[in-house]
């Protein structure tokens, strides 16, 4: 209803890049404010609505939707969304950083109520009434109390365009009276999936279109000494060989035939040391040259920290994770003279579109990108890399090409998420209470997209040259900084310059191993201090939002007080344990509490319960918010538990499921959501948040039931052991 | 190498040219048209792939289709009867089984074939009925639940 509406910003971000939070990843040239470049009105009545954001399987596509139909008042099924095609929607950078719903959803947002603006002042003319008389429904505007003076958004637009700026001043609706945003809409894109319907990038077919693989060397750092063509010649339907530098691939009429071909071709490769020792790995980055950020120093640190009843110091230590999509990646590409389009499952179509044109020395108009949405991806998988395979190989044979990564491929090649070492260093006084914190975190840059042709693998392998460094380093700062009010804090970031293995981008980049260290820290605080863990945290944190969350978990967990550990020396061990977060300390505010049974013998963890409580400001879409918080925690959780990615001198050795396993169903615990919406605050994403918290809850539990502290990644049975019979009680 | 082969496929015969040891999933994929059965590890190890042979969920990914003979095979779209979704896919679908859905055929396949066999499964059964499929967006507890409700609406009729 047009009397509803007033101008607010209330549940919503003013503008998609907050400055000063460092989000540089997300925030990709300007956006623009042309209305017709974010919605157009077609002369059925629908709504299309532009965004340069991708849906990456969490149900943004449908979160957006929503909020296009609410302002505008129109059925949510009338509105159809197309998303990260350079050829037809706004640059919008990267899907990431959970910033779709805070900024594409703002943007479209602002531009529904232009739209809205607009048709009501068409219509008041058209209709002969005031504005302050009419009214939408369902995509109708009447005249209050005369229903039969009424036009449809598709009479007044009669197919055209608005020709008009978003200014940001239209009248938006106030989220009181909400009635599609807030509601658990069904994801849109399941009845096409549940019928195995096309829906991937594996699933795209193309009239006359190949099949190719790949011949990867053996490492990295692997150059070819000889290749032999006769080896493949008698397998039918083979097109062609091809070889560029250390970059080969097979072409095939038949995806078989590619496979086969990829497989039986002779390749003579010399191998050369890539990596450190394994076993070397935390101490080899804690001996690299760094670039140091300090994010807080506090003057009177030094003071405080020496004049300390009590210090305590502990390190903590992230292995490389792979994001392991469950599909490998895969691209279809079509070159015709000097245009390419290629079809991909990349974050940044915009982005990686200009790498692409960089690699071919082509203008970046000429190369159009198209999403497709593949499997999960979390980050920055093989997905950016297979469109840039795709390209020369169908450049090669003249004839479009679909090529997929094997599961080898997948693991040994995509950036990984980054190893790290964090150090921290707290000081209490004679009642136990922190007097001083002092963090460092050792990191490589977690960003690593592919800006530069240089980033991207195919191009590395054609040229012979390796990435080059990265040109600034983001990410390690996540979370770094805790919301506790300690009275003297220093942290700081120890960048290095390169990383061992390839990384890059893994959901919440730094957030979750930093948010390890942290609340494992305080939490040996806390037991230092003989306090309850949940009540020491709630000590130091001043916000009503962060108290509120933290004791929603715990009554919902039914949380007992007592600090820890418990003392039992039973053969099976139970226990709880709590984290906090607030994500990039501004966004959304995370407690989780685990309960788990630790077995002496064995030193498996059973972990049988998780509760979190959420507060994400405005929720859009109810269950779509829990439905990412599950994602989050079983993921967060198969990290923690299983997750390393081995490695000797030339070789990624994690590279199956029997050597990358996996959290099975059999390891599923348990999980209790609390949505805590608050309508008068910003709606900020969900993607990630909650994946921060589960590392630390599991092994405060761990400490709770065993009195042994787990401080390396992954929480393996021989940790367990090591720890709980390690003496470290 | 290459020669004619008919296969059973959602209740009608096809003929298709294929060499002897072309895994069955790039048969159905490439040569059928059958988007529903996907490519995850080409070892059996993940269950994306997998289609009923028989009444016995099988991964698709590496049985040659030289070795299926006259056992009819099933695929997601397959359990779908004039237009209506099969209990379990609906079942999906109410649950909101899915996050990427990349997985979801394995996991529904896997699925019918449980409670086709085991109509009233116990909670360990199911989990390790699914044990070998893998999903990585963490979409396992809903999963769950959806077994749970295409029991239900299977029990119903």
């Amino acid at each position: 209803m047009a009397d509803q509406t007033h101008n607010t910003n209330q549940g919503w971000s003013q503008q998609s890049g907050r400055p000063g939070s460092g989000r540089r990843e997300a925030v990709w040239g300007e956006v623009s404010d042309r209305l017709d470049d974010w919605l157009a009105i077609e002369p059925d009545g629908a709504v299309t609505a532009y965004s340069g954001k991708v849906e990456l399987g969490t149900g943004v596509r449908t979160a957006l939707a929503q909020i296009v139909a609410e302002e505008l008042d129109v059925p949510l099924d009338r509105v159809r969304m197309v998303m990260g095609d350079t050829a037809r929607t706004p640059d919008e950078g990267y899907t990431a950083g959970s910033m779709t719903i805070s900024g594409s959803g703002t943007a479209l947002r602002n531009a529904a109520a232009e739209a809205r603006r607009a048709m009501l002042k068409m219509a008041a003319e058209r209709l002969d009434a005031a504005s302050n008389e009419l009214a939408v429904r369902e995509g109708v505007i009447s005249v209050s109390h005369h229903p039969e003076r009424s036009i449809t958004y598709a009479e007044l637009m009669g197919g055209k365009a608005f020709n008009l700026k978003v200014t940001d001043q239209a009248p938006r609706k106030s989220p009181e009276t909400y009635r599609i945003v807030g509601s658990s809409s069904p994801r849109e894109d399941l009845p096409r999936k549940v019928a195995g319907q096309s829906s991937f990038i594996h699933d795209l077919k193309l009239p006359g279109m190949l099949h190719a693989r790949l011949v990867r060397p053996p490492g990295p750092a692997a150059q070819l000494v000889s290749l032999d063509e006769n080896s493949v010649k008698d397998i039918p339907g083979l097109v062609k060989v091809v070889q560029r530098g250390n970059f080969i691939g097979v072409v095939a009429e038949r995806e078989e035939q590619a496979i086969l071909a990829a497989k039986q071709l002779k390749v003579e490769w010399k191998e050369a040391a890539a990596y450190p020792r394994m076993e070397d790995l935390h101490t080899y980055l804690r001996r690299q040259p760094t670039e140091d950020t300090v994010l807080i120093d506090d003057k009177d640190f030094e003071e405080a920290f020496a004049g300390a009843d009590r210090q305590l110091h502990a390190s903590y230590y992230q292995p490389y994770h792979a994001h392991a999509s469950i599909g490998p990646s895969c691209a279809v590409a079509e070159m015709n003279g000097e245009h390419v389009t290629i079809w991909a499952s990349t974050p940044g179509p915009y982005p990686l579109g200009g790498a692409i044109a960089q690699m071919l020395n082509l203008p970046a108009e000429n190369v159009h990108m198209i999403y497709v949405e593949g499997a999960g991806s979390y980050g920055q998988n093989g997905a950016d890399d297979v469109a840039a395979d795709a390209v020369i190989l169908a450049q090669a044979v003249g004839r479009p090409v679909r090529v997929q990564w094997t599961r080898e491929e997948e693991f040994a090649w995509e950036p990984k998420g980054p190893a790290m070492v964090m150090e921290v260093h707290g000081g209490l006084d004679t009642q136990g209470n922190v007097v001083a914190w002092d963090y460092h975190v050792w990191s490589p840059s977690h960003v690593a997209r592919a800006r530069l042709a240089g980033q991207l693998v195919t191009a590395q392998l054609l040229s012979g040259q390796p990435a080059p460094q990265s040109r600034f380093s983001f990410g390690a700062e996540r979370n770094a900084r805790t919301n506790y009010t300690f009275p003297a804090q220093r942290v700081t970031v120890h960048y290095l310059r390169e990383s061992p293995l390839r990384a890059s981008s893994f959901r919440s980049l730094g957030g979750a191993e930093n948010t390890f260290a942290n609340e494992s820290f305080i939490d040996e605080l806390a037991a230092a201090a003989g306090v309850d863990p949940l009540e020491y945290r709630l000590r130091y944190l001043s916000e009503p939002r962060e108290q509120a969350v933290l004791k929603a978990a715990g009554e919902k967990a039914g949380w007992e007080p007592h600090p820890s550990p418990r003392k039992g020396d039973a053969e099976i061990a139970q226990g709880r344990g709590v984290a906090f977060a607030r994500y990039e300390n501004d966004q959304a505010l995370v407690a989780c509490i685990a309960e788990v049974q630790v077995e002496r013998t064995s030193g498996l963890i059973h972990v049988r319960r998780i509760v979190v409580a959420h507060d994400c400001g405005l929720i859009i879409n109810p269950d779509g918010v829990k439905n990412q918080i599950e994602g989050n925690v079983i993921q967060s959780l198969s990290r923690a538990l299983k997750e390393e990615v081995r490695f000797d001198e030339k070789h990624i050795t994690s590279v199956d499921w029997e050597t990358y396993p996996i959290l099975t169903f059999s390891e599923v615990p348990e999980i209790e959501i609390v949505l805590i919406n608050r309508p008068d605050q910003p709606a900020v994403g969900a993607g990630e948040p909650s994946t921060v918290t589960t590392a630390a809850a599991v092994a405060n539990a761990v400490f709770d039931a065993t009195g042994a502290r787990l401080r390396r990644i992954p929480f393996s049975p021989e940790r367990v052991q090591a720890a709980w019979g390690g003496g470290s009680k | 190498m290459s020669g004619e082969i008919v296969l059973m496929v959602n209740g009608k015969p096809h003929t298709v040219q294929a060499a002897p040891d072309t895994p069955l999933l790039y048969v159905l994929r490439n040569e059928l048209g059958l988007t529903g059965p996907h490519f995850g590890c080409g070892e059996e190890k993940c269950g994306a792939c997998t289609v009923l042979i028989g009444a016995k969920a099988t991964q698709s990914c590496k049985t040659p289709v030289s070795e299926i003979g006259q056992a009819r095979i099933t695929t997601l779209d397959g359990l779908i009867e004039e237009g209506e979704l099969h209990p379990v896919q609906r079942a999906f679908l109410e649950e909101q089984a899915a996050q990427c859905g990349y997985c979801l055929n394995g996991m529904i396949m896997t699925t019918a074939a449980l409670l086709w066999k085991t109509p009233h499964p116990s909670d360990l059964q199911i989990r390790q009925a699914l044990d070998g499929n893998l999903c990585r967006c963490g979409s396992h507890l809903r999963i769950l639940r959806a077994v749970r409700r295409a029991e239900a609406l299977l029990a119903e009729g």
